[in-house]
């Protein structure tokens, strides 16, 4: 591009303005549009909004197909007994058989002169007739229940974040509560989800000396989890606090030793002089004096960059002005110990990319002297010391492997002194490369920086953790032990995404790396060439082979129950994620104990999300908070958005929002449990009490000569879904609970009945279904038995219609609600209204009904009054059936959960006897069925106790 | 002051019911299924229902019964092959005479039934084919197309309408001991909420049996629907397809040795459909009528609560955890 005066000004993807970017501290710019609509980087991003259903409901679905193959078994066989019965009664249009039905004058339904028209028309009837078989009100009832759900879920003030005032916020879409228990892997965005995306100066190793007493999240969650004293209470930042020095955005370092000017005293003071100097100098960040305080601020291009300028400026070397050719400080002379100012002539700055992986400036200062100051990854810049400038290398190589394992992101300092000439020369070629305009612009640049970043002296390292959210590494080794599976997908680069995967114990030192990448000198060679198809080919079948070295690797050690790290760039992504090669991809990341996958743009995030959706059939979960994490919320079964600071697009798109990280795991653990239990239970309970009832029906017709006709009255009929068996069960839905939230959260391999889904398996489902046939079929026949021919009270009137259906239907009831009462294991008081309160509406009901007059209430006229109330033997019916149908089922869950108990039971058990405060009982349940964990920091914990052991 | 004040608002808040309702806290009874509990439960059970069973059996026990099939024997021998055309066939005399011998002392009231058995009262067809409204207003109600096909014959309303009306059962009996006639009760056998609300006092049989066809019993048309006891006890539906209805009531002992003589009118077809008829005499308790299956199944659920009861127990013994 040409401007004013004829110079050259080169246009390179900095200049990219990419759409919903906004302008500040800028007034305006001349821009040209490239890209526009589906070219966008927004559009090229998005994917589909997919209707979400949970896998619940899905399979409730399936079952209500099989009740209906049932109903129309049943009202298959009935036509055919029924058609063959009405055929029978006329022969040769002579009455033969039940003339008192008149069958010579008959209407098509009992025709038998039409008999298979009857047939058909009775397959209709009965259709009608078994309806109670299908729970439509079940639908209604899991929305209402889902919607209380969601508000109990919002409500909760354990996810209630107090500092931005946000509640959880599951309501979204409430029809996927359920589906939160059933998480099988979360997928996961780093910055802005894991953490918080600021950074924070903590440690750093100078000569050979390692400062800093700060505490990072890691280390204190591990200190928790082993009960050692807790090194600080309150929070990260309680060590300023309790110094009573102002809490500085960015810094949390402390030691006494270098602090408050006490650098002085040190052995080395000149190296942390030169070590602070060059924090204050070597980066691009701009200062903004506060006018009124005088306070200053730095803009920097990332916040480790501002950390780093703080952190010099705390300890004494305060950058406060920056213009295009000189940087300023204000400097703790160490031998006046007054503080001065001074002037550095910035001459160059060699700018960080992803290859060189380092930054310098050449400065000049007050001295005259030049200096080359550079900071970079300690892979590079070890490489590039003096032999004489290595006097503390491998004191810092150890701070760094420490470093790096708590997940800090490191970079390594170091300077030269460069004569006048030598500058000269590299200034000229420097300039040179850096005006050319040619595709090998960029490494001239390396090349002609490559010569002069050598021979340098080491100062030593930083650490700047890069600040996890509160509870973050506590969170994950909760999720872990509940065995569910962490994805971080993240857009960073490699480094920064290992650090982090540090930092929440997803890495550990010993675990086995599977690194794929193409960052391999061979690919980039061939990049340079821009032969597209050469290096698709190369870059496909190095991707291939990586995979499939690292399946070796994975299927070779997995039985010495190594654990395995899958991290994968971007650009391997891309081709790993095509057709043939997806599944060899997935099969390794599944063999691995955490996959981090780093570069990845947001439609990879979608596509792994989908590949391991689809791939593993199990429920995927997608965590993020940024506009790029909505493809993944979107393709994942849940998408959880974090209402942080990027804005409300992943909120808005999710399905389920959260304001913190940390509080996934009570929304997992303690309400995915809950709504999982709760529905499948209710599910089960809703198909057992139509079946119950709709049997009956069944049972009556089949002793009505398949006539079709009801057991009961309508209003019974139409009634019992409404008032006598709905009210209990979603009290159920709604409120039950089989261990409470903290034991919830102390067991967390509870969450793994959700994830084998063992609440809602085909088995328990036909047992749910079985139990119903069966107690239609004992309250059927001991009712019909115990009221046979004989007068059924004291005056001889003997059991008519209504007195059998009606004891029947008292029964079923009884039955039907004292079942759900077994079934629950959650009390209150509200539990107890609905339960008694619906048998006794049923009685009052019975009252009411009857008292109205004979043509509305029909057969149930005054029956309950006079007849069966009356009657001693309806209330001795009523009892000994009630008790006999759920004696059975008392029974199994006896056996069950004395003899066989789920993981809930032992837990309810632990509960009841009282013996949580044995802390060994416990850990000794918390084994019987945990499986060791691979990744989170009780992992770690054993693993690095393991490694002491071996040694 | 004024923050220690609002911090024991917050706790008091914090435990108010509300508060802790919103939290899922709530106190709550969380039952667990211990061994201990579920012995005691059974045991509960077995020691309850095994003495409600005796209990019952000996109601039932005490209920004396004599029950009499009389379908086949009050066929003469000659239409023994071909009962129907005798039911059909109006000039063969229709009268027949049991005889009942009392094994046990029958204290009055005795209650007479007759037994109808695959009879499908409950066939819906049959079901639905009356007219409650009619019933009760008389044939000046109109909306009785339910009653097809014996809704009205030669141009008039038949009252009562429908198919269960009209195969009333009519079968007749009287009883003599000895030389005796013995009174019979006919009374009083329907329910009461029927005779004084589902079937009018001013609605008098109209046309009834008219047709071409007689299905059962007539009605006297003089005295009116609330009065006919037997329709209304044949009207009450039966439940099951084999059922006893109330005939009426001897209310006078019956010792033991006591012959009593039956004379009936065997009118009513269940030939056609090869149903049974009995004539059943039982006297009643609290309970009822004889059924011992009530009291044999709460004997055999209490017992057998009280094995799994024993088994449980040694069983979680054995295995002590």
């Amino acid at each position: 591009m040409e401007f004013e005066e004829q110079q050259q000004h080169p246009l390179s993807p900095q200049q990219l303005l990419l759409r919903d970017s906004k302008l500040r501290n800028t007034d305006y710019i001349y821009g040209a549009v490239v890209f526009t609509g589906h070219d966008t980087k927004v559009m090229q991003n998005s994917t589909d909004p997919p209707s979400k259903r949970s896998k619940i409901e899905k399979q409730t679905d399936h079952i209500i197909y099989l009740l209906f193959v049932i109903v129309f078994l049943m009202g298959f066989i009935g036509s055919i007994f029924f058609g063959i019965e009405t055929d029978n009664d006329l022969e040769n249009g002579r009455i033969r058989r039940r003339w008192y039905l008149r069958p010579d004058s008959s209407e098509i339904f009992f025709d038998p002169r039409r008999a298979p028209a009857a047939a058909i028309y009775h397959f209709l009837t009965a259709l009608l007739l078994y309806n109670h078989f299908i729970p439509i009100s079940l639908y209604v009832s899991t929305e209402i229940v889902k919607v209380l759900q969601s508000i109990f879920i919002n409500q909760d003030v354990h996810m209630y974040y107090e500092e931005a005032d946000k509640p959880a916020h599951a309501a979204r879409t409430s029809n996927l509560n359920e589906e939160l228990g059933q998480v099988d892997t979360i997928l996961s965005d780093k910055t802005g989800t894991l953490t918080c995306n600021s950074m924070e100066f903590i440690k750093c190793s100078v000569a050979g000396t390692a400062y800093g007493r700060g505490v990072t999240e890691v280390e204190r969650a591990m200190d928790r989890k082993k009960g050692s004293p807790v090194r600080e209470q309150n929070g990260p930042n309680s060590v300023a606090e309790s110094d009573d020095i102002p809490v500085i955005k960015g810094f949390n370092f402390k030691d006494e030793r270098i602090m408050n000017g006490n650098w002085i005293k040190e052995t080395h003071a000149d190296v942390i002089q030169k070590f602070f100097r060059l924090l204050a100098i070597c980066h691009t960040a701009i200062p903004e004096v506060d006018e009124e305080s005088g306070n200053i601020s730095y803009e920097a291009e990332s916040p480790d960059e501002a950390a780093f300028v703080i952190a010099a400026r705390v300890l004494g070397f305060e950058f406060h002005k920056r213009t295009q050719t000189s940087i300023s400080l204000h400097e703790l002379d160490p031998v006046s110990g007054q503080t001065v100012g001074r002037l550095y002539e910035l001459l160059n700055i060699i700018e960080f990319n992803s290859s060189r992986k380092r930054m310098s400036v050449i400065v000049r200062d007050d001295e005259g002297k030049i200096l080359l100051l550079s900071k970079g990854a300690d892979s590079v810049m070890f490489e590039l010391l003096a032999k004489s400038g290595r006097d503390f290398e491998a004191d810092t190589r150890e701070h760094i492997n420490d470093y790096a394992d708590a997940g800090l992101r490191t970079l390594v300092l170091a300077y030269r002194e460069l004569s006048e000439d030598e500058y000269k020369v590299f200034n000229e070629k420097f300039t040179e490369a850096k005006n050319s305009v040619s595709a090998d612009r960029e490494t001239l640049i390396d090349e002609v920086a490559e010569k002069i970043e050598r021979d340098l002296i080491l100062l030593g390292a930083t650490a700047v953790e890069d600040k996890l959210q509160n509870g973050v590494p506590d969170c994950i080794d909760k999720l872990a032990q509940a065995g569910i599976k962490l994805w971080v997908l993240t857009g960073d680069k490699m480094e920064t995404a290992i650090n982090i995967g540090y930092a929440c114990s997803l890495l550990r030192q010993g675990m086995k790396q599977i690194i794929v990448t193409l960052d391999a000198p061979e690919i980039q060679s061939l990049e340079k060439t821009g032969d597209k198809d050469a290096i698709i080919k190369a870059s496909r079948k190095s991707v291939l082979e990586q995979i499939a070295s690292g399946k070796a690797q994975v299927s070779a050690l997995s039985a010495m129950s190594e654990a395995f790290a899958l991290i994968i760039d971007g650009k391997s992504l891309a081709y790993a994620l095509e057709d043939d090669m997806k599944q060899s991809f997935l099969d390794l990341a599944t063999g691995c104990a955490s996959v981090i996958c780093c570069r990845s743009s947001p439609k990879q995030k979608a596509l792994v999300t989908r590949l391991v959706k689809t791939g593993t059939r199990k429920t995927t979960l997608a965590i993020g908070d940024g506009a790029n994490d909505v493809g993944m919320l979107q393709e994942a079964d849940i998408g959880i958005g974090i209402s942080g600071v990027e804005g409300m697009q992943a909120v808005m798109s999710s399905d389920v929002a959260i304001a913190q990280f940390r509080y996934l795991e009570r929304l997992l653990l303690v309400h995915g449990h809950w709504c999982y239990r709760r529905l499948s239970s209710m599910i089960c309970y809703f198909f057992y009490k139509n079946i119950a009832f709709g049997f009956t029906v069944f049972l009556y017709e089949v002793y009505a000569s398949f006539s079709a006709q009801p057991a009961y009255n309508d209003w019974y009929l139409s009634l019992y879904n409404v008032f006598f068996s709905s009210l209990p069960v979603v009290a159920m839905g709604v409120f039950d609970q089989d261990v409470p939230a903290r034991y919830c959260l102390r067991f967390p391999l509870l969450y793994q009945e959700g994830v084998q889904n063992v609440l809602f398996s085909w088995r328990r489902i036909l047992s749910w279904m079985f139990n119903g046939f069966y107690s239609a079929v004992i309250v059927f026949f001991f009712c019909s038995r115990a009221l046979e021919q004989q007068a059924f009270n004291n005056d001889g009137k003997t059991a008519s219609r209504e007195i059998l259906t009606g004891t029947m239907y008292t029964c079923i009831v009884w039955v039907v609600n004292l079942q759900l009462a077994l079934s629950i294991s959650y009390f209150t008081l509200i539990q107890h209204i609905l339960i008694w309160g619906t048998i006794g509406f049923w009685y009052l009901f019975q009252v009411v009904y009857g008292f109205m007059p004979p043509s509305f209430s029909t057969d149930a006229y005054r029956v309950f009054v006079e007849t069966l109330a009356p009657a001693t033997s309806y209330w001795f019916i009523t009892l000994f059936v009630v008790i006999a149908t759920l004696i059975p089922y008392f029974l199994y869950n006896a056996i069950q959960t004395r003899f066989f108990p789920m993981y809930h039971g032992m837990i309810q058990c632990i509960r009841h006897e009282g013996l949580s405060d044995d802390p060994a009982y416990c850990e000794m349940v918390r084994q019987r069925s945990m499986r060791p964990t691979t990744v989170g920091f009780t992992a770690r914990r054993a693993a690095s106790r393991r490694e002491a052991s071996r040694r | 002051m004024s923050e220690t004040n609002s911090d024991r608002q917050r706790r008091g808040d914090r435990e108010s019911a509300f508060y802790l309702f919103t939290q899922q806290r709530l106190p709550a009874c969380k039952p667990v299924l211990t061994p201990p509990w579920v012995i005691t439960i059974y045991f509960l059970v077995g020691f309850i229902f095994v003495p409600v069973g005796l209990f019952t059996l000996r109601a039932s026990h005490s209920v004396v019964e004599i029950e009499e099939r009389y379908d086949i024997e009050c066929v003469p021998s000659q239409f023994r092959n071909d009962k129907v055309s005798y039911i059909q066939d109006d000039s063969v005399p229709k009268n027949c005479s049991l005889l009942f011998k009392v094994d046990k002392y029958m204290k009055a009231p005795i209650y007479i039934y007759y037994q109808l058995e695959n009879y499908y009262q409950n066939h819906r067809r049959y079901v639905r084919s009356r007219s409650d409204q009619q019933l009760l207003h008389g044939r000046n109600f109109h909306g009785t197309s339910y009653c097809q096909p014996l809704e009205s014959s030669n141009n008039r309303p038949i009252v009562p309408c429908g198919l269960i009306a009209w195969s009333l059962f009519n079968d007749t009996f009287t009883f003599i001991r000895g030389k005796a006639l013995l009174k019979v009760n006919r009374t009083n056998i329907a329910w009461k909420s029927d005779r004084d609300h589902k079937f009018g006092k001013n609605v008098y049989p109209f046309n009834f049996q008219n047709g071409t066809w007689i299905g059962g019993g007539k009605l006297n048309p003089r005295i009116p629907l609330s009065n006919q006891e037997d329709l209304i006890v044949w009207m009450r539906i039966s439940a099951l397809p084999s059922f006893r209805k109330l005939y009426g009531r001897i209310e006078e002992d019956l010792d033991v040795g006591d012959y009593v003589v039956v004379q009936l009118m065997n009118d009513y077809n269940t030939y056609s459909f090869g149903g049974k008829k009995k004539l059943v005499l039982s006297t009643s308790n609290w309970l009822g009528g004889k059924n011992d299956f009530l009291g044999l199944a709460y004997v055999f659920v209490g017992s057998s609560s009280l094995t799994v009861a024993i088994v449980f127990m040694l069983l979680h013994l054995r295995s002590q955890r």
